[in-house]
């Protein structure tokens, strides 16, 4: 069993899924010689040839739209966007198209594509490239939204999205590229039964706390801390964000009865707010003894500098006071 | 290249059987059948017809949303497609897409888009899984004078040059989009030059010419074919009838449209040629009694045709 960064491991599951797909290809900003902005690709242009990792001009929508028609035609894209931020360029074909085409034309095409980007805050690289605009496609019908945290998960939820009949949104938190992992190298499934199932990464009875993406990283930082070392709480990485694994949060907060979610993101119109809506929508509802509590990014651009960026995301320690709050 | 006698009878067919498809939409709208909006290409009939026509089925195209045309030229059952603006379960989509949105992949139609210039760069996917797979077919992109000035029109042809795409690009410039004339919407030259512009070789034609359309999209095609590059049509037409149903024409003259009409109508200037080179008026009369015929049936039978079933419409979103 290897041990591999975020980055390697995704690096690995392209690799294999180029190896067993000859229709696959990857299209996107510096990938080939490159390597990718953050190296994600390296290697892949020696080993598969241009034919197959495609370097383009720096034009989101039609690196966005050719997958959709090439996806139309039995081929198999997966394409890169730099910086998720770039992604707004590429609104039209991902929204309008990819997400509408399935239903649009009466089930008669599908379209699998995985657009993947790089999201998130932490490198000081200021507005225009940290977003985390996970939840705008959330609210869209026909997307599917995935959201790794570690080595196995992205490895597995590369996998699972490629596999899957629909377009796949799949953000990578710059933060996660370095995090080193064992990861088994698991072959390609049949189906991506993986894709719409959260993950409990400790069992608790004093809380419920959801978490995705890099966040999940911080949430686990907090609750191990020794000052936390009374409270048992219960941690789920959601993977998916659309579609929702509410059945896993529903029960877990029926266990522990309360909820605190926390994410990179603005709160509004958000995933921790979807969550928590439904939530108290739900027969769980009753047996929340506190109102749930949502522990978001400020509803503010990113700045670059270090110290105001810490100010914008949630800290480890902001998580550790609303935890002590609630329990 | 000369077109047979077979080939002038079919596109005069496929011109009428446009016509009075959008003719018949026509008339279900204004009793009040329909539900939604349409945008009829009435007048710009020689494009579509010229066009699909110099095609095999094999080859795609990727339409608009006046797209009607397109797919009856790329062979739709017309059954289906009035029953899909009906909202009937044999629709093409099964009442999901309606007039926008009417997609026929067993005949290569990739579909028509509801968003100005939302086909380009899907023809530009399409025609790169044909590359990959070393496929000897083109991918046909209809769109309009108004999609010219989108982003994505000019992302879409760079790339398709750069990577020598065998796609043909066929701008339907009817000189407006929606009430905005193309001459005060396209800096430059024309919209042909910009083809040229990304390296692409282009042209423009008379689109109510229906013979020059067909002839330019054959030689297109075999050259994209043999010598693998991205070609580009600009097709002069015009449409009669307003943008979509609720347009008041406050943007032209009645004398503009009627010149039109009357001295540049597509099918009228087809029968014309067509009888000074010897087929008779009978034959067409066969013709245009047979198109009558499959539009009066195709109608009875879509309004005769179950509605599409209310199913769960979030799990029709997923494949």
């Amino acid at each position: 069993m290897p041990e591999l960064s975020v980055g390697q491991a995704i690096n690995n599951a392209l690799s294999l899924i180029l190896k067993e797909y000859p229709n696959a290809f990857i299209a996107g900003e510096d990938i080939g010689i490159y390597g990718g902005a953050f190296g994600v690709t390296d290697g892949l242009l020696e080993t598969f040839g241009e034919e197959r990792i495609k370097d383009t001009p720096i034009a989101e929508d039609v690196i966005a739209g050719l997958a959709v028609g090439a996806a139309m035609t039995d081929s198999k894209p997966i394409v890169e966007m730099q910086f998720s931020d770039f992604i707004v360029n590429a609104m039209d074909p991902i929204v309008n198209q990819a997400a509408k085409l399935h239903f649009m034309y009466g089930g008669a095409v599908n379209v699998p594509i995985v657009v993947r980007g790089a999201s998130g805050a932490g490198t000081g690289a200021a507005a225009q490239h940290s977003q985390s605009l996970e939840s705008w496609f959330c609210h869209v019908p026909g997307l599917k939204v995935v959201t790794p945290s570690n080595p196995q998960n992205a490895y597995d939820l590369l996998l699972h999205s490629f596999v899957d009949p629909n377009p796949v949104i799949f953000m990578e938190h710059k933060l996660i590229y370095k995090i080193k992992d064992d990861v088994v190298l698991n072959n390609i499934p049949s189906n991506s039964e993986l894709l719409g199932q959260a993950k409990i990464l400790s069992e608790g009875n004093d809380i419920t706390i959801v978490s995705y993406s890099n966040m999940v990283n911080v949430v686990k930082d907090a609750i191990s801390s020794d000052e936390l070392s009374e409270i048992s709480a219960e941690l789920i990485d959601l993977q998916t964000l659309s579609p929702l694994d509410m059945e896993t949060i529903i029960t877990s907060v029926s266990k522990t009865k309360k909820l605190l979610v926390c994410q990179e993101a603005p709160a509004n119109s958000s995933v921790g707010s979807t969550v928590i809506s439904n939530v108290v929508q739900s027969d769980a509802f009753s047996s929340l003894s506190i109102a749930p509590k949502l522990v978001s990014g400020l509803h503010s651009p990113m700045p670059s500098a270090k110290h105001l960026e810490t100010t914008v995301i949630p800290q480890k320690e902001d998580i550790m006071q609303a935890i002590k709050d609630m329990v | 290249m000369s077109v047979t006698k077979d080939t002038q009878l079919e596109l005069h067919r496929m011109m009428m059987l446009i016509r009075l498809f959008e003719e018949a939409l026509e008339e279900m709208f204004s009793r009040g059948l329909l539900h939604g909006t349409m945008h009829l290409s009435i007048g710009q009939e020689a494009t579509a017809a010229g066009a699909c026509l110099a095609l095999d089925k094999k080859d795609l195209i990727t339409s608009t949303h006046r797209g009607h045309g397109h797919c009856l030229g790329k062979g739709a059952d017309p059954y289906k497609m009035f029953a899909e603006l009906l909202g009937r379960e044999d629709g093409y989509c099964r009442g999901r897409g309606g007039s926008m949105h009417i997609a026929d992949l067993s005949n290569g139609n990739l579909g028509a888009n509801g968003i100005v210039a939302g086909s380009l760069t899907i023809s530009v996917g399409a025609a790169l899984s044909f590359q990959l797979q070393k496929k000897e077919n083109i991918v046909l992109c209809f769109f309009g004078d108004g999609a010219v000035n989108e982003g994505s029109f000019h992302e879409a042809l760079n790339l398709a040059s750069l990577w020598n795409l065998p796609v043909l690009f066929l701008c339907e410039n009817n000189q407006y989009g929606m009430s905005m004339a193309s001459e005060k919407a396209v800096a430059g030259e024309s919209i042909a030059s910009r083809g040229n512009s990304y390296g692409i070789e282009s042209i423009q034609i008379d689109g109510n010419d229906v013979e020059a359309v067909y002839e330019s999209v054959a030689t297109f095609k075999d050259e994209i074919l043999s010598n693998n590059r991205p070609k580009f049509i600009e097709a002069v037409t015009y449409r009669y009838r307003g943008h979509s149903k609720s347009d008041r024409n406050l943007y032209r003259t009645s004398e503009e449209i009627n010149f039109w009409k009357d001295e540049k109508d597509p099918i009228k200037r087809y029968i014309g040629k067509l009888l000074e080179q010897g087929i008779t008026e009978v034959d067409l009369k066969e013709i245009d009694e047979e198109v009558k015929n499959t539009i009066r049936t195709s109608v009875k039978k879509a309004l005769d045709s179950p509605l599409s079933p209310v199913t769960n419409l979030e799990e029709d979103s997923y494949a």
